[in-house]
This record gives C-alpha cells, sequence and structure tokens, in this order.
C-alpha cells in the first residue's frame, strides 16, 4: 500500500545515500556542526537498502515505509549502534537488545541510519545538556533546535530523513517539533511500547515521531503502534490506520480553544497564527470554541517534582556495576559516588537532587503527593471538556520560538517553562501533535491538537486537514 | 520550606552522588529557586482528591508475576565493567564493614 502523504516508495538504496551525502553537506554528524547526529553506520545502513529493496522489487509486502531512511533518538535501544542517552555515563554503550520499536519499523522495511543528539536522559528542552555538545538548529544555528530530542527535530528539518523517533515527558517531541517547523507525535500514554526506551519518568514516557509531514508521521504511527507483550503498559486496542483520516472532513468536528493556553503574555504573533489556524479550521466546517482548563498553571509545578521523582530512582541504577561508566574508588559506596557524579551532567544531576528531596522523610507528603493529587485535577480537566462535546483542542505548542544557545541555560526554571504547553497532555496521558503553522521573524511556530486518550484519529484528522489549508503558509 | 546547604549534602548521600563544595552553594540557590514556584501547590484544594495512580483510560495494567524471555544479543560480559564466571564484580564494602580478614580485592555480588 502507498500512502497518497508519503508518495511513490523511494528507492532505499538511493535514498540512504541520499540521506549520508544530506548529512555530511550540512555538517549534521560534526560537534562543531550542527552536532545533531551522534553515530551512524553508512555500510550497515547501505547493507541493510540492499537486502530491503531485493524484497520491494521481488513484490513482498513491507508496509508504508518500506525503503524509507530513519533515525532513532539516542535513549532507545538499538543493536548496531551504541545508545549513550547523550550522556557519559552510557560512552560507548551498545545495547544487548532493541526497542520494539525500532524491530517494528525494521520489519515493516524501514532502514535505520544513525541515532541522534538529545538532551542527557532526556532531561532538557534545549539539547543543550548533552555530554556530546549542544545540536544546532538547522534553520538557524545560531539557535536551538528545542530538546530534549532536537537532534531528531533537527535531521527531519534539515532534509537528512523524513521520519525520526523521539521521546517525550514533557514534550520533547512537540517542542523541538515546533521549533523546526516539522511534524512532531506524542500518542496516548500506552498507544506505543516502552521497551528499549532508557527510562527517565516511568508514568510520563512515551516515544513518539517527528516527520516531514502529517502523512509521514501517521505512517511511522501506525507501523510502531500496538500492544507489546515487553510491555505491560502497552495496550491490547486495535491500532487505527492513521491515514485514514486525511480522507474525512471536518464538518461538525468541535474545537476547544483553552484559554490558559492564550495568556496575556503570548506573543501575539504566535496567537495570531493559532487564530489563522483555527479560522481556517472553521472555514472547513468546525466548530470553535472557548474553553477552560483551570488547572493548566499547576502543570509545570506538577512535572517538576513528580518528573525528577521518577528519575531520582530510575537513574539510581547507573552505579558503575552491571553496565556504563566506573569510576573506582575506596570500596562499594566511594565507587558509586565517584562513578555517579563523573557520569552525569548538571541538569540530571540537579533533577537527581531535586528528585529525591521531594521524596525524602518529611517532604513527600508535601511535595510528592501533593503533586500526585494535582496532576488528577489536571487530567479531570481534559476528560471534562472531552466528555462536554469537545473532540479536539487546539493550542499554541510552544509559547515562544527557538531561542539562541545559552540564553535560557543558567536559569533551570525559565528553560522548564519552554514546556508550558505541553507538559499537561503528558501529566493526562492524552495524545497531542505538534504542526507548522507559520513563522514569526522566519523562525517556525507550531501549533498543537490535543485529544482524548486513544483519540489518534480525531488528532490526525484535524492535523491533515490544517497542513493541507495551510500550505506553503505553514512554512511562511 | 527552604532547602540548606546540610540539606543538599544530605540528599546528595541518599542519591550516591558526590558534590564537590564549592557547587554546593551555586545548587541550594538553584534548589530553591526551584521549589519557590512548587509552593502554589500548597494553596491548592485537594481535600478528596486521590493521587494520580498511572494515567490513560487503562489504568494501571498489571502483568502476572513471572519475568517474560528477555533475549539479549551480547552476553552480560560484553558490556558489564568487570564480571567474573557470571557475576558482576565489585570493590569490598570497606567504608561499611571490616574487610581486613578479606584477602579479594573484589567482592562477588
Amino acid at each position: 500500500m502507498t500512502s497518497p502523504a508519503l508518495g511513490p516508495r523511494p528507492d532505499s538504496i538511493t535514498a540512504v545515500a541520499r540521506s549520508f551525502s544530506r548529512m555530511r553537506e550540512l555538517g549534521a554528524q560534526n560537534r562543531d556542526g550542527l552536532n545533531l547526529v551522534l553515530s551512524h553506520d553508512q555500510e550497515h545502513a547501505a547493507a541493510a537498502a540492499r537486502v530491503i529493496q531485493r524484497e520491494i522489487d521481488a513484490g513482498v509486502e513491507l508496509g508504508p515505509l518500506a525503503g524509507v531512511p530513519f533515525m532513532a533518538k539516542d535513549n532507545i535501544a538499538t543493536l548496531h549502534l551504541p545508545t549513550t542517552c547523550g550522556s557519559r555515563m552510557l560512552e560507548g554503550y551498545i545495547s544487548p537488545y532493541e526497542a520494539t520499536v525500532i524491530t517494528r519499523l525494521q520489519r515493516g522495511g524501514a532502514v535505520l541510519i544513525g541515532k541522534t543528539n538529545c538532551d542527557e536522559f532526556a532531561m532538557g528542552s534545549s539539547t543543550e545538556h548533552s555530554a556530546y555538545g549542544p545540536a544546532r538548529n538547522p534553520l538557524d544555528p545560531a539557535r536551538v533546535p528545542g530538546g530534549s530530542s532536537g537532534g531528531s527535530a533537527g535531521v527531519v528539518a534539515g532534509g537528512i530523513v523524513r521520519i525520526a523517533l523521539g521521546s517525550e515527558t514533557g514534550g520533547s517531541v512537540r517542542q523541538p517539533a515546533s521549533f523546526c517547523g516539522v511534524v512532531g507525535v506524542k500518542p496516548t500514554y500506552g498507544r506505543v511500547s516502552r521497551y528499549g526506551l532508557v527510562a527517565f519518568a516511568s508514568s510520563l514516557d512515551q516515544i513518539g515521531v517527528l516527520g516531514t509531514s502529517v502523512g509521514d508521521a501517521a505512517a511511522a504511527m501506525e507501523v510502531i503502534a500496538g500492544r507489546d507483550t515487553l510491555d505491560s503498559t502497552s495496550t491490547e486496542r486495535p491500532v487505527q490506520t492513521y491515514r485514514d483520516a486525511a480522507a474525512r472532513t471536518m464538518k461538525g468536528v468541535v474545537i476547544g480553544r483553552p484559554r490558559e493556553y492564550f495568556p496575556a503574555s503570548l506573543d501575539p504573533r504566535i496567537a495570531a497564527l493559532c487564530d489563522r489556524a483555527l479560522e481556517r479550521l472553521r472555514e472547513l466546517g468546525a466548530v470553535v470554541k472557548d474553553v477552560s482548563l483551570p488547572n493548566t498553571e499547576l502543570a509545570i509545578p506538577v512535572y517538576y517534582i513528580i518528573a525528577p521523582a521518577e528519575a531520582s530512582s530510575n537513574l539510581a541504577r547507573y552505579d558503575g556495576v552491571r553496565y556504563g561508566a566506573r569510576v573506582t574508588g575506596d570500596g562499594l559506596s566511594d565507587m558509586y559516588e565517584r562513578t555517579r557524579s563523573r557520569g552525569f551532567g548538571a541538569e540530571v544531576t540537579r533533577r537527581i537532587l531535586l528528585g529525591t528531596y521531594v521524596l525524602s522523610a518529611g517532604y513527600r507528603d508535601a511535595y510528592y503527593k501533593r503533586a500526585q493529587q494535582v496532576r488528577t485535577l489536571i487530567a479531570e480537566d481534559f476528560h471534562t471538556v472531552f466528555t462536554a462535546g469537545v473532540d479536539v483542542l487546539f493550542t499554541p505548542t510552544t509559547p515562544s520560538t527557538a531561542f539562541e544557545l545559552g540564553a535560557k541555560i543558567d536559569d533551570p526554571y525559565e528553560m522548564y517553562l519552554s514546556d508550558i504547553f505541553t507538559v499537561t497532555a503528558n501529566l493526562a496521558g492524552v495524545p497531542a501533535m505538534s504542526i507548522p503553522i507559520g513563522r514569526v521573524d522566519g523562525l517556525p511556530a507550531g501549533g498543537q491538537v490535543i485529544a482524548p486518550h486513544f483519540g489518534e484519529q480525531a488528532m490526525f484528522r484535524t492535523a491533515f486537514a490544517l497542513e493541507r489549508s495551510l500550505g506553503a503558509e505553514a512554512h511562511q | 520550606m527552604a532547602i540548606s546547604h546540610d540539606d543538599v549534602i544530605h540528599i546528595a548521600a541518599l542519591a550516591r552522588l558526590e558534590l564537590a563544595e564549592d557547587r554546593i552553594p551555586s545548587l541550594v540557590g538553584q534548589l530553591n529557586g526551584i521549589l519557590g514556584h512548587m509552593e502554589v501547590l500548597s494553596q491548592t484544594k485537594t481535600d478528596g482528591v486521590r493521587g494520580a495512580e498511572g494515567v490513560g483510560d487503562a489504568g494501571l495494567p498489571l502483568r502476572k508475576d513471572v519475568g517474560p524471555p528477555y533475549p539479549l544479543a551480547l552476553p552480560p560480559e560484553s558490556f558489564a565493567p568487570s564480571m567474573r564466571e557470571g557475576f558482576f564484580l565489585v570493590p569490598r564494602l570497606a567504608t561499611h564493614q571490616d574487610g581486613t580478614h578479606r584477602d579479594a580485592s573484589v567482592d562477588q555480588e
């Protein structure tokens, strides 16, 4: 089957060669260049492409991404390339197993060609917190590509690949998608297997997709979604054909415009692009209504308690015993402390300390327990609007366009506010995606579509319609 | 609830992190800055609200208490810092117990 959005199948051997050529042309693999790619293996990828092409030529039905090169964020386990998570702790680490999403894409004929730079253990919003140096935005190298999946967004925006995998804990696919002018999808929690995704905050983490178009992203989602016995949080629900949503009308679709996502402080130019997008959807027959998600302003405090708390537990495994770096010391405890102190960077250390503090005796109820209760309120906000007849919500993805490197690196909380419009979907577990809706001073701005649990079909329907209606204006 | 210099040393020990003394003042400032923004939660009414347990309409799925097979493409020796005869090797517990009667430079876990 050939997707109308994807166009004719590429010759996989040519496609892979072009990807590597483009990567080198951009300097995407260079530390002093864009630094989007941490590892790659052209020989291995070319061999895989030859095998796939033989199968395609023989008429083997592989799926919508047969022969398509892709990259994966460096916190997704792969067998033939290192999985460093952007950390010194896992420098050179080759995983002994492969993530389910990688297996599914490769079985479907897609060709893994490289791993992308990211904030260390996915903790960051700019890809400046990588132990291997900051990544840069291919549209303006003086600016960040967003994060933590900044490398994945950058390789798609740079035309190196049409599809890249990222991961989300608080917006790490959608925010860089917005900054780089590409499509970014965070599925419903449980829709995609997390097996092989290096854990950051397990109740929030999801693997997501970045793509050049809504059709590319929808096709990739179809391939990676679905039950996996290796991840007990993955759901049995059948996977829909998301590309079919392209043919659906917007007539009568109710779109909520949550007022808390359009504060007076929002850049008026981003607000204007959102209003233009909503007007286009209205012209297509959708009904736009103002709604309220009253606990939105609490989302950042809640997120930055729960996520570091879970991280402090998940990252306890990096102790120099079973894998990764080891720094010897005077006995076992000394080895633990030296290994962890030298292996983790500043932001990861800060979050481990924060998470340990909010879980420690005397503070757990005041911080962690309270945050879990407010998380329930945030989830109920979504439930209330969706059960009141709203099909999807539309918001800006980010409060600003891509900022300059170094602009927020010294102010952790200012950096955290980059996620202000995205963390709510992770806390509630609902699907959300960012699509390009225009430019501000030449820099991309994204619009976010949020849907109810397992409402990916409605989310893609809106995204397809908007993409079609905006056309080239989405990138102007 | 301001976090102090001693608090940072305490939580660093809990988290098994060794912090250089000159890093602590800036961490105290940063953590207090971040935690200051969390105070808004204490003003939120949460009486009778249950804490979130899992997300989504599936709640927190459980599986049978048996381990599924996790086939490894590489043996642990390929990624472990130190192994012998199928055991991960670690240094002796020098800071926790008297190791004078032990000859091996490493213990087996």
